[in-house]
């Protein structure tokens, strides 16, 4: 009983953690490259989640100043991952438009076949 | 000119910032270099400015938009990041001269103007990671460095540079989002992301001691060896450094593995100190025995390599090797190598990847294969090869002397007597591999190819000249350098709690 408690408690810790690993599993286990960049958005996605999750206070009002509230939310959490998204969708684009240029070169974007048509020259 | 001087630290990263957004606009590959050698040169003014000040009247805390720190984000120049300034911006300086014709040579004529926009951006990012006070801003230059260094690469002539420049965005990726989980953890333990109000809060033993603070030191150490290429997390390295345009593989040899390590002390001498970094886990022990592996395996596989770019990668992460040791040692002796190694090390590596780049644009070729007999016909481009390998040796006169003499007496001071003869016995594996090109440069019969290249023209020679000149005054007076970083690390470890 105790065991569900607290899983009942932090399951969106459990829900961030299983996010994460299993983000980091595909960028590593995928031999294609646009499921080794899924894998990797999850893996960014897990952290936003880790940043917010302590950011909302319960009972805790949205952070502007009224003398009704007197248990405000943590704003700044918000605040970093609105830029640690912008990094995310930057690096996704920048990713997908390298595997577009390899696709090009090579004519697959399967990393084995691409090492083994490196090594045949 | 009284106000402009109170805002140097902010000009140190919106200039490069703004010539980035500026040369985004131009149309040609030539006002494009213009514009970045103006702000290149100006970079390393600024620097001096802000070192001299350091000196003066110690540390230096700026307040971005008026925003009082621990609120407001702070940049903080103290010797250490000073140091990393000048030499960052130094690099910068150096190379832009010599990037003309390379970059001409090595890309084509509407793509110029984009890699010097990337050039740029990358330097504000490098610039930027050195100056700020501020952990979740360190993380958004990284990023800043990071994207613009995978444009660099990718833009290499070769097919392959596309595969490196994605293996090196996976991994840097990976590694940047592990810095993010440690700086997350931070802020939710100290509720701060100022470097100094962590350190100040994470003095407390009662907060020092909990487990979240130890996972954080664990998640930022692995990311940033990941970006520093520390020995078995370094795939992306020679790749990366093999295919990319010449120009961007001496900028970034000598700057990007540097600001990373920059950041690896920041964290184990500044923020956490060294009673968390050192006692509560075996960070000192992991980081020796990686060291030296990295100084042995990385320096066995370069002896082996054939192409020289590739062979040169190798040797870099043996030399990153040196600088961890340093680091791991924890005392200032051994601090003060790691430093000035830091240094040492920028110069004489992207003095040999200029040579490199002289080489494509004579030879089109940097096996080691085809410069048979080259040491005749570029006598100037060698001359520097070998100033640079020595230095790689640590050959007493040279650079690299200075930084390992730091080293070994810090091992030794440390108790870890046989660390000395393993730093010989690596420099003796670098003997082979600098050997290896002297003899294939100057004894063997020139090929048809070679017999018809000569030294290149005095803008990229004289870049290579002046650094490899540098490369023997580091070595011979180390005032400048070893007495700075002997100053930065008495500063770090005096610090520590």
């Amino acid at each position: 009983m105790q065991h569900v408690k607290v899983f009942a408690e932090h399951y969106n810790y459990v829900i961030t953690i299983f996010l994460m690993v299993a983000g980091l599993y595909v960028v590593i286990a995928r031999g294609n490259m646009i499921k080794k960049l899924i894998g990797l958005g999850l893996f960014q996605t897990s952290v936003y989640l880790l940043y917010l999750t302590p950011a909302k206070i319960i009972g805790g009002s949205a952070p502007i100043i009224d003398p009704a509230v007197k248990v405000y939310s943590n704003p700044l959490p918000h605040v970093l991952i609105l830029t640690a998204i912008v990094v995310g969708v930057a690096t996704l684009a920048l990713g997908l438009a390298l595997v577009v240029r390899i696709e090009e070169s090579y004519g697959t974007i399967e990393e084995d076949e691409i090492f083994g048509k490196e090594n045949d020259e | 000119m009284k106000s402009l001087e109170a805002h140097l630290p902010a000009l140190q990263v919106v200039v490069p910032l703004l010539g980035a957004i500026l040369s985004a606009f131009l149309r040609r590959g030539r006002s494009a270099w213009a514009l970045a050698l103006v702000v290149s040169w100006i970079m390393p003014v600024i620097a001096v400015m802000l070192t001299l000040k350091v000196l003066a009247n110690g540390p230096i805390s700026y307040h971005l938009g008026g925003w009082a720190p621990p609120f407001g984000i702070e940049y903080r120049i103290d010797l250490l990041s000073a140091f990393v300034l000048v030499l960052v911006s130094g690099v910068g300086a150096a190379i832009m001269p010599f990037a003309r014709v390379s970059v001409a040579h090595e890309i084509e004529g509407d793509k110029q103007v984009w890699y010097y926009t990337m050039y740029l951006l990358c330097l504000t990012g490098l610039l930027g990671i050195t100056i700020t006070g501020d952990a979740f801003n360190i993380f958004v230059f990284l990023e800043v460095s990071a994207l613009s260094t995978y444009v660099l690469i990718a833009l290499g002539k070769d097919r392959r540079a596309l595969l490196a420049a994605y293996q090196y965005l996976i991994v840097g990726t990976i590694g940047a989002t592990f810095y993010v989980i440690g700086v997350g953890l931070i802020y939710l333990v100290t509720g701060s992301l100022n470097i100094v109000d962590i350190a100040a809060r994470l003095s407390d033993p009662a907060i020092y001691q909990a487990r979240p603070v130890l996972a954080a030191l664990a998640f930022i150490t692995v990311g940033i060896s990941l970006k520093l290429a520390l020995f078995p997390l370094h795939v992306w390295l020679p790749g990366a450094y093999t295919h990319a345009p010449s120009m961007a593989t001496a900028f970034l040899a000598g700057t990007a593995t540097k600001v990373a390590i920059y950041v690896m002390i920041r964290y184990f001498f500044s923020v956490f100190g060294v009673a968390i970094s050192f006692k509560t886990l075996p960070i000192s022990e992991v980081l020796v025995v990686l060291s030296v592996a990295a100084m042995f395996i990385a320096s066995l596989i370069a002896v082996f390599e054939k192409n020289l770019n590739r062979m040169l990668a190798y040797s870099s992460l043996g030399q990153v090797g040196y600088i961890t040791l340093g680091i791991a040692l924890a005392n200032v002796d051994g601090l003060t190598g790691a430093i000035v190694h830091l240094l040492n090390h920028a110069v004489m590596k992207t003095a040999l990847f200029m040579v490199m780049g002289a080489l494509v644009y004579r030879l089109a070729a940097t096996d080691i294969s085809s410069i048979g007999g080259i040491g005749r016909r570029m006598p100037l481009t060698m001359l520097v090869f070998v100033i640079g390998g020595m230095a790689l040796i640590g050959v007493p006169g040279t650079a690299g002397f200075v930084s390992k003499w730091y080293l070994a007496v810090g091992a030794y001071e440390r108790g870890w007597w046989p660390l000395v003869f393993l730093i010989l016995a690596s420099s003796l594996i670098a003997v082979v591999y600098v050997g290896r090109v002297v003899e294939a440069a100057w004894f063997r019969e020139p090929s048809e190819a070679v017999a018809k290249a000569q030294d290149p023209p005095l803008s990229m020679l004289v870049p290579m000249l002046v650094l490899a000149i540098a490369t023997i005054y580091l070595g011979i007076d180390t005032e400048a350098s070893a007495g700075l970083a002997r100053k930065a690390a008495e500063a770090l470890i005096g610090g520590m709690k």
